[in-house]
């Protein structure tokens, strides 16, 4: 699953829905995959006001990978202004996005403690019927 | 007719194998009146929309819909997820998904696949397309227990026991073909967006019309129409697609 997957996840715990810290999932003991795909300035431009910029932050830190600006960039800061290249940004939110997933690890709720494994690249949210 | 997408990697012995009912989803999906609904709904300029399959099976409707998103969504940028309770359904999807955008120069976002009931996994607010081809054939009730894979089931060596009680996952529909439904009914007011659209399949012994007219009865003024059956013949699983959504403020 990509790192962008978890932007639209959260803990399947019926109790767990109403808590802030039920969301992001945090990914623990993580092998990540790095598969390159072709940039498209577009698509960043158009996902990035789905994001919620604080969980991607904290992702990228608990991740250890290259951290993110403060605050979310504007569409201008995607590409060059002058060239119309992608910008360092663009590249940057490109491979967090759309080239890095998790192939194992699991994902934890802030709020219960649960853990979801990941395998294969597959999260697993099937709870037992007494956690429901 | 746009392309139907390839599944003939996958194994049906334990996996939903796309049917009549899928394919009334893609014709639905990708008729004129649905298409240009969701165009005018998701303005090409707007962000990105999220399209969820519960129950994908084995992902040949959302690799459909991802494959031919730009004609179905006015958007070439959707973003795809699908969920199923059956791990090999989730497996083979994602490869029937990666297969269907392989020739494509500009793909769609594929998010993968996860394993839970329903949408109890997904953040409230986000999905924009909901797609659901339930297990909808009338049998005994459900048992809670019984309606979601358990790990000694998965786990069991019993391969012949565990891929017969995995297909009856998806089509055991317990009391009038609706106790699956009637859950994810009850999601969507939460699960969808603003700008949300489910498309939810049905048989007549689910009876359409009641289901409807309760929609119609949610707080919030919902909307629910019927978009597509396959009319042809008078056998008692006679099929239609409903609509599910709300007016958008603009
Ligand atoms: C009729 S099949 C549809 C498969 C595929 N979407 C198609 O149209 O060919 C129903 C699917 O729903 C899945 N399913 C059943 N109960 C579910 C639940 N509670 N949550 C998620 N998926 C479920 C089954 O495993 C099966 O893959
Ligand atoms: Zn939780």
């Amino acid at each position: 699953m990509k790192i962008l997957t978890l932007n639209f996840l959260c803990c399947a715990r019926k109790t767990c829905k109403s808590s802030p810290a039920s969301f992001p999932l945090h990914p623990k003991e993580a092998s990540l995959e790095q598969i390159e795909t072709d940039i498209n300035a577009l698509f960043i431009k158009n996902i990035l006001p789905r994001l919620d910029w604080e969980a991607m932050k904290t992702l990228t830190i608990e991740l250890g990978l290259p951290a993110l600006p403060t605050e979310p960039p504007s569409p201008e800061a995607l590409e060059d202004p002058d060239s119309g290249e992608p910008s360092q940004t663009l590249k940057d939110l490109h491979q967090l996005l759309m080239e890095t997933s998790i192939e194992s690890g699991a994902l934890r709720c802030g709020n219960c403690d649960h853990e979801y494994a990941v395998k294969e690249g597959i999260a697993n949210f099937l709870l037992p019927s007494h956690m429901v | 007719m746009l392309p139907t997408p390839s599944t003939s990697h996958a194994s049906f012995d334990n996996i939903y194998e796309p049917a009549e009912d899928s394919y009334l989803l893609l014709d639905t999906l990708s008729s004129k009146a649905e298409s240009t609904f969701l165009t005018q709904r998701f303005h090409p300029t707007g962000p990105s929309p999220l399209i969820l399959e519960v129950g994908v099976g084995s992902g040949v409707v959302l690799a459909f819909a991802a494959a031919n998103a730009k004609v179905i969504f006015g958007h070439s940028d959707v973003a795809v997820l699908g969920v199923d309770v059956n791990p090999f359904a989730a497996k083979t999807a994602v490869q029937t998904i990666a297969i269907a955008l392989k020739d494509l120069k500009v793909k769609p976002i594929t998010l993968g696949a996860v394993l839970a009931d329903l949408t109890s996994s997904l953040r409230p607010g986000e999905v924009d397309v909901l797609i659901f081809n339930p297990p909808y054939v009338p049998t005994e009730p459900l048992s809670a227990t019984s309606s979601i894979p358990s790990e000694a089931m998965l786990d069991s060596h019993a391969t012949f026991e565990r891929d017969s009680k995995l297909l009856e996952l998806s089509y055991a529909g317990g009391v009038n073909g609706m106790e699956t439904t009637n859950r994810l009914l009850e999601q969507l007011p939460d699960v969808l967006s603003e700008r949300g659209v489910a498309y939810v399949l049905l048989c007549a012994q689910n009876k359409p019309e009641d289901v409807k007219a309760s929609i119609r009865q949610w707080p919030g003024s919902w909307k629910a129409e019927t978009v597509g059956s396959s009319g042809k013949t008078a056998s008692w699983e006679k099929l239609c697609v409903l609509r599910i959504w709300r007016d958008v403020v603009p």
